[in-house]
């Protein structure tokens, strides 16, 4: 049985999501020995790296790094990036398969979970991914708003994403002027009255999902004073029982780490960060207006589930926050594709370690695949989506010598690309991105920033010279 | 990371069977799906034990003859210990590993939604760690690069 992935004959596979996955995945797929890919990289950004960009916080460059590997997959023969075409408006599942043998959805998570309380659509209630999208500069978000002149926020929950939005509220003008935040967030945030922000865990310190590095940089902004609650960072004795058991180090350091903040007494910087522990929002209070105006949290015990996992539990003694802006940094949920089965139950395409399931038969869908954050949901740091990237490719490979792949009416990549221009003319490609990343990279250059970023595609067409023709389909 | 993150690219086949079926039921599950164990539930999808094939090497060793004719409810392991979807993957992997545990059924509001094996978390945890590695990894390499950059 000859089937493609020879010369002459090559597979050719529609990546969908341009993050770290979509290049994990294709990476893989270039590396593997005696296999002639051709690769189609879909976005519905006109830029690429996914979250790398638009999520990452701007203070934390060196994260953002990794991007370096990423153009160099993309520098390989056989790859074509195709910015600004989403699936579902501008092309469908039913036109990849048409023109490609194996498709691969790596679209992450694009929303947020919901806290599931009362007044959580009050004004100045916010998703805190919508706030990191919005000083990230991604296209999408930068016609919001937040109200910053609000003395006191609260963000709900204390994962990596919960900890950059507190970092980014409370660094001064100077500390992210160094930074590529986009520039109308800088502008917003140097007008910010915010003295105040409060960090809310449900569980105790030990708990916390920060990691250490994370949790270090607070102690040492320019301008704010972290302080920490010395009752709820005390171990209760579930929580010091667990860690003499397992005699984790990284979480007894963490600890430590908290407890040495609740001792810190404040030496008048401008800003306070408080960080809380063994509190759950119940309520978002109004403030008359239909604003915020305060957040009912109760207090938490901890117990231990079966597996010796610690979780809260309510005690039924409440206290009012008061706050006239809340982010909620519950987790990210993924959205589902038209056309893609989902699981609803876990907010992921439906499938088996990375091959799409069919929601009736159960059996696999021929020749689609997921990895990353849209396959397993949002866990783990960028470098986590290598291997979970590598799964799904193993599956890929297995199917392809068992002959199960898609039988496309025309594989040609001038098909493709013929269909991607009629569909969404203003589409750009990974040269449209280099030479865009090139400007941004010189833009910052006179203002000792990494980059200034573009943040409309109107934009990014002028400064390649294009036109932005017919008004983009919404 | 949590049980809902391993369960999530597991499709959403759970094998089961009944605690009045025969052992030579489980023993066809067990190699159709390929799998070590199978989740005893009631009518109502409750799980009331789990059925490994420890179990049934264990009871043939015994009874060479009759094993395959018992019914599941004589080999099955009662008082499972079970998991819920928000527990954390390093407290599961602590808990399967001291207890001797390979497989953990994980339920939601009493509701069988998944099983777990050991290898599932050893291989979570693998991935996590090699992610942290990775992604370390490109920071300090960064952290090099960068006087070089600015030099040049």
């Amino acid at each position: 049985m000859t089937h493609p992935g020879r010369e002459g004959a090559p597979l050719r596979v529609a990546i969908v999501g341009a993050g770290p996955t979509g290049f994990y995945a294709a990476d893989h797929l270039f590396r593997q020995p005696g296999l002639v890919v051709e690769i189609d990289m879909y976005d519905r950004v006109p830029t690429p790296y996914g979250l790398v960009r638009a999520g990452v916080a701007p203070d934390h460059q060196k994260i953002k790094s990794v991007t370096g590997s990423f153009d160099k997959v993309a520098a390989q023969p056989g790859f074509c990036f195709f910015g600004g075409v989403e699936l579902g408006r501008d092309i469908s599942v039913d036109d990849l398969r048409a023109h490609y043998h194996m498709l691969l959805y790596t679209t992450g998570a694009q929303t947020d979970r919901r806290m599931g309380i009362p007044g959580e659509d009050l004004r100045n209630s916010h998703p805190a991914t919508e706030f990191v999208a919005w000083y990230n500069g991604h296209p999408d978000y930068r016609h919001l708003t937040f109200d910053l002149s609000q003395e006191r926020a609260a963000i709900v929950g204390v994962g990596n994403v919960a900890v950059d939005v507190a970092r980014i509220l409370s660094r001064t003008p100077e500390e992210l002027a160094v930074t590529d935040i986009a520039d109308y967030a800088l502008e917003a945030l140097r007008a910010s009255r915010i003295r105040e922000v409060y960090l809310l865990g449900r569980r105790g310190p030990a708990q916390a999902a920060f990691t250490n590095p994370e949790a270090k940089e607070l102690g040492e902004l320019a301008d704010a004073d972290v302080t920490a609650v010395p009752e709820e960072v005390e171990l209760d004795d579930l929580s010091r029982a667990a860690m003499e058991r397992t005699g984790d180090r990284a979480t007894k350091k963490k600890v430590d780490l908290l407890q040495a903040y609740a001792r810190r007494t404040p030496t008048g910087k401008h800003r306070r960060l408080i960080l809380r522990f063994l509190v759950s929002p119940v309520e978002l209070l109004d403030d008359g207006t239909g604003a915020v105006g305060g957040l009912r949290l109760v207090r938490n015990k901890l117990y231990a589930t079966d597996t010796g996992t610690l979780q809260p539990k309510p005690t039924g003694e409440f206290e009012d926050l008061p706050v006239g802006l809340v982010f909620r940094s519950v987790g990210y949920k993924g959205v589902a594709l038209p056309g893609v089965p989902f699981n609803d139950k876990w907010g992921v395409i439906l499938n088996e370690k990375g091959r799409v399931l069919d929601p009736e038969s159960k059996h696999p869908v021929v020749g689609e695949y997921t990895a990353g954050w849209i396959k397993r949901g949002p866990t783990g740091v960028i470098g986590t989506n290598k291997p979970d990237a590598a799964e799904t490719v193993v599956c890929m490979m297995e199917d392809l010598a068992a002959d199960r792949y898609l039988r496309p009416r025309d594989a040609s990549p001038a098909a493709a690309e013929r269909l991607v221009r009629a569909r969404q003319p203003l589409c750009f490609s990974y040269q449209d991105w280099l030479q865009l990343d090139e400007i941004e990279v010189g833009r910052g250059k006179e203002t000792g920033r990494p980059r200034v970023k573009f943040t409309r595609t109107d934009d990014m067409l002028a400064a390649l010279g294009r036109q932005s023709g017919a008004p983009r389909r919404e | 990371m949590t049980v809902a993150s391993l369960l999530a690219r597991k499709g959403v086949k759970v094998i089961t069977i009944q605690p009045d079926q025969q052992i030579r039921q489980a023993l066809a599950l067990l190699a159709d799906h390929n799998i070590g164990a199978v989740v005893v539930v009631d009518t109502g999808a409750r799980p009331i034990g789990i059925l490994s094939e420890r179990d049934i090497v264990r009871a043939a060793v015994r009874d060479e003859r009759g094993v395959f004719d018992k019914p599941v409810s004589a080999l099955m392991t009662r008082n499972v210990i079970v998991g819920v979807p928000q527990d954390d993957l390093a407290s599961v992997g602590y808990t399967m590993t001291d207890k001797r545990i390979r497989h953990l059924p994980v339920v939601e509001q009493g509701r069988l939604v998944g099983i777990i094996s050991i290898g599932d978390v050893v291989k979570a945890q693998r991935d996590q760690y090699q992610g942290e590695v990775d992604t370390l990894q490109f920071q300090l390499i960064a952290e090099q690069d960068k006087p070089r950059a600015r030099a040049g």
